[in-house]
C-alpha cells in the first residue's frame, strides 16, 4: 500500500512538469504583449522594449521556458506581472475559501444526494422516487449561474434571510454552496440509485436475506458499501473540478477564489500567475484523486489487494 | 415414516411484469418428513427455485406472487399466513438456503467470519461476542476451513471454499430445514463429491431434512430418499428414490429424462434429448403442459389437466396415460 502511494505520488510529479510544459506553450502561443499590458496604453516603444529585455520576453521560448523550470526548483514562482507580488502570495489568499465552498458544497451534495439516492432504489418506482429523480434531472439540467441568480433573487433580495455577495461570515457561504452542491447532488442521487438497483439484485443480498437479517441492515450494511464505489468517484472528481474554481460562481456572488484569479490572469497575460496557479490546481486535483484511489482500498478488500500486489 | 416437517399443498404462483405474467408455479404439492432428502429435479426454468423461495418467502417483492394453496411447516403452521418478523425469524434459523452460486452468494466487502457470524446476531443475541466467535470457529472447522481464515474476504477463497462458506453459514443456527439450490453445480467434479458428502454428514449429525435442487440425477440417486420431477412449474412425478428409479412406469417426461443421460455402456453417436423446448411460462399449453413435446401425446392431453394418479407406493404420476390403471 505504501509503495503504491509512493509511486503515485511520483507520478504527480511528472503530471505536474507535463502540465507546465502545456500551459507554458499555451501562454506563449496566445496573442499579446505582456510588458505593453504591464505598462498600459500610453507606454513609450521604448519603455515597453526596456521591459520585454528585463522580464526576458525576447528569449527563444526553450530557454524561458528551462529558465522558469530552474526558478521553480529553487522555489521561485516569480512575481505577477499585474501586482508585482509573488504570485504564491495571491494563490494562498485565495485558495482558502475556494477550499472551504468546495467542501460545503460537496458536504451538502453527498449528505443529501447519498440517502435521497438509496431511499429511490430501495423504493423503486414510488411516489417519492419519481419526485427525487425529477428533481435531479432538473438540478442537472439547470446551469449554475441560473440556479445562482434564482437563489440570490429568492433569498437575498426578497426574503433577506441571507446575504448575497463576500464570503464574511458563515450564512455567506449557503448560497454559494448550494448553487455549487446542485449538480454533484443530482448525479450523486442518480448514481446512488442505478448503483444500489444493481447491487439489491445481487446473490449475496439474497443470501442476506435468507439470513434472517432485517431489511436496514441489508440495505445500510450488505448493499451500501457494495455500491460506494462509484459514489466517491463522483465526489472526488467533483470535488477536484471545484478545488480548480468555478469562475461563473465566484462572479455571480463576487468571491475572490481561484477561478477569478486564473481568469483575470489569462486575460492580463500573467504568465507567472497562470503557471502557478494551475499548477497548483494540478496538484490539488491529483492528491484528490489518488485520496479517492486510498479510500477505495478501504472500502473494497479487492482493490486493496491489488494494491498491494503492486 | 418419519413426522411431516414441511408441507406444501397445491401451491401455484406467477411473477407479474409488465410483459405479462408467468405461470411459474402450478399447484405444486409436496411433503418432507424429518431428516428425508427429496431431490427436486428438472430443467433449468422449471420452477425448482421459485418453489424453494417460495418457502423462504423470499420471492421478488412486487412481482412475485403466490395465489393459491399453504405451506405448513413443522409446528408453525402455514408459512404464507406469517408476517415478515416471523418470517425473519424462521429464516437462517429453522429453513435456511444455499444458493446455486457460491462465487456470487458472499458479500464481497464483509469478512468471511462477519457473513457467519451475523446469523447468530439475528437468531441468537443473547450469546456473547467471545461465544458467538467461538462458534464460528467451530462451524468453520466442521465445514474443514481453518478457523483462522475467518478473517479473510471471499475473494481470497477458491470456489469449492466459498460453498463451504455458504454451507456452514446454512447450517450455522441447525436448521431443520435446509434448502439446497444446486449447491454443486458451479463446482468442480472432485470437489462436488466433497462438498455433497460434506453436506450429507452434517445433515445426518445435525437431523437436518433437505431439498436437494438439481439437474444431476446421479446425485438424486445417491443422495435422496425422496424424488419429485418438476416440469413447466408442475410436479409431474413424485416417489421415493427406488421407485422412481426402478419402477417400470414414468411420466414420458421423466423417461426423456433419463433418456438424455449418455450411457458409458451404450455405443451411441449422438445425445438422446427430449425435443422441444420448455414451455414460455407466459403462456402454458392447455390440458397438460408437457403435450406438445410428448411422444405419447393423445388428444385429452390436449385438453385436460391430467390429476395425480398413485401407481402404489408414494409413487405418484400426473399423466392421463395411468388413468386407466386404476
Amino acid at each position: 500500500m505504501g509503495k503504491y502511494i509512493a509511486q503515485r505520488l511520483a507520478m504527480m510529479v511528472v503530471v505536474v512538469f507535463g502540465i507546465s510544459f502545456i500551459v507554458f506553450t499555451i501562454m506563449n502561443l496566445t496573442p499579446g504583449n505582456a510588458a505593453y499590458l504591464i505598462l498600459g496604453q500610453s507606454a513609450s516603444p521604448e519603455q515597453v522594449a526596456k521591459l520585454e529585455a528585463e522580464l526576458g520576453l525576447n528569449d527563444p521560448f526553450f530557454v524561458r521556458y528551462f529558465d522558469y523550470i530552474i526558478n521553480m526548483l529553487q522555489g521561485n514562482f516569480g512575481e505577477s506581472y499585474n501586482t508585482g507580488l509573488p504570485v504564491f502570495q495571491e494563490i494562498f489568499a485565495r485558495f482558502p475559501a475556494t477550499l472551504k465552498l468546495s467542501t460545503v458544497a460537496m458536504f451538502f451534495a453527498a449528505l443529501i444526494g447519498i440517502p435521497v439516492g438509496v431511499i429511490s432504489a430501495v423504493r423503486q418506482y414510488s411516489f417519492t422516487d419519481a419526485v427525487s429523480t425529477t428533481m435531479a434531472l432538473l438540478f442537472a439540467s439547470i446551469p449554475s449561474f441560473v440556479m445562482g441568480l434564482v437563489l440570490m433573487l429568492v433569498f437575498s433580495l426578497h426574503l433577506r434571510w441571507l446575504p448575497a455577495t463576500g464570503l464574511d461570515g458563515i450564512e455567506n457561504y449557503i448560497l454559494p454552496a448550494i448553487t455549487l452542491s446542485m449538480a454533484t447532488m443530482a448525479t450523486l442521487v442518480r448514481m446512488t440509485r442505478s448503483t444500489m438497483l444493481e447491487v439489491l439484485k445481487q446473490d449475496y443480498i439474497r443470501t442476506a436475506r435468507a439470513k434472517g437479517v432485517d431489511e436496514k441492515t441489508v440495505i445500510l450494511k450488505h448493499s451500501l458499501r457494495n455500491a460506494l464505489l462509484p459514489i466517491v468517484t463522483v465526489i472526488g472528481v467533483d470535488f477536484g473540478y471545484l478545488l480548480g474554481g468555478t469562475v461563473v460562481i465566484e462572479s455571480v456572488f463576487s468571491i475572490n477564489g481561484l477561478g477569478t484569479l486564473l481568469i483575470t490572469g489569462i486575460r492580463m497575460k500573467d504568465t507567472p500567475t497562470v503557471m502557478a496557479a494551475i499548477m497548483f490546481v494540478t496538484l490539488a486535483y491529483s492528491l484528490v484523486n489518488l485520496a479517492v484511489d486510498i479510500v477505495y482500498a478501504f472500502i473494497d478488500p479487492r482493490i486493496k489487494s491489488q494494491y498491494e500486489r503492486g | 415414516m418419519s413426522n411431516k416437517l414441511l408441507e406444501i399443498k397445491n401451491i401455484s404462483a406467477e411473477y407479474r411484469t409488465d410483459d405479462g405474467v408467468s405461470k411459474v408455479l402450478n399447484d405444486v404439492t409436496l411433503s418432507l418428513g424429518n431428516g428425508e432428502t427429496l431431490g427436486l429435479v428438472g430443467e433449468t426454468g422449471a420452477g425448482k427455485t421459485t418453489t424453494a423461495l417460495a418457502i423462504m418467502g423470499l420471492l421478488p417483492k412486487r412481482t412475485g406472487f403466490i395465489t393459491n394453496g399453504s405451506i405448513e411447516f413443522a409446528e408453525e403452521g402455514n408459512l404464507l399466513e406469517k408476517n415478515e418478523e416471523i418470517m425473519k425469524a424462521i429464516r437462517g434459523h429453522r429453513i435456511s438456503m444455499i444458493f446455486q452460486d457460491p462465487m456470487t452468494s458472499l458479500n464481497p466487502v464483509i469478512r468471511v467470519g462477519e457473513q457467519i457470524k451475523e446469523s447468530f446476531k439475528v437468531h441468537m443475541p443473547d450469546l456473547s461476542d467471545e461465544d458467538m466467535e467461538k462458534k464460528v470457529d467451530e462451524i468453520l472447522e466442521m465445514v474443514g476451513i481453518p478457523a483462522a481464515r475467518k478473517r479473510e474476504y471471499p475473494h481470497q477463497f477458491s470456489g469449492g471454499m466459498k460453498q463451504r462458506v455458504v454451507i456452514a453459514m446454512a447450517l450455522s443456527c441447525e436448521p431443520q430445514l435446509l434448502i439446497a439450490d444446486e449447491p454443486t453445480t458451479a463446482l468442480d467434479v472432485t470437489i462436488q463429491a466433497q462438498v455433497l458428502h460434506m453436506m450429507d454428514n452434517l445433515k445426518k449429525k445435525l437431523n437436518t431434512s433437505m431439498i436437494l435442487i438439481t439437474h444431476d440425477l446421479g446425485i438424486v440417486s445417491q443422495n435422496c430418499e425422496k424424488v419429485a420431477v418438476m416440469y413447466a412449474g408442475s410436479i409431474i412425478e413424485s416417489g421415493t428414490a427406488e421407485e422412481i428409479f426402478l419402477n417400470e412406469d414414468h411420466h414420458p417426461y421423466t423417461i426423456g429424462l433419463f433418456g438424455s443421460i449418455p450411457d458409458l455402456k451404450k455405443q451411441t453417436r449422438r445425445l438422446s434429448p427430449i425435443d422441444g423446448l420448455m414451455p414460455d411460462p407466459m403462456d402454458l399449453p392447455s390440458g397438460c403442459v408437457f403435450h406438445p413435446r410428448c411422444p405419447k401425446c393423445m388428444e385429452i392431453c390436449k385438453n385436460e389437466v391430467p390429476e395425480s394418479v398413485s401407481m402404489g407406493g408414494e409413487h405418484q404420476i400426473k399423466c392421463h396415460l395411468f388413468k386407466e390403471v386404476e
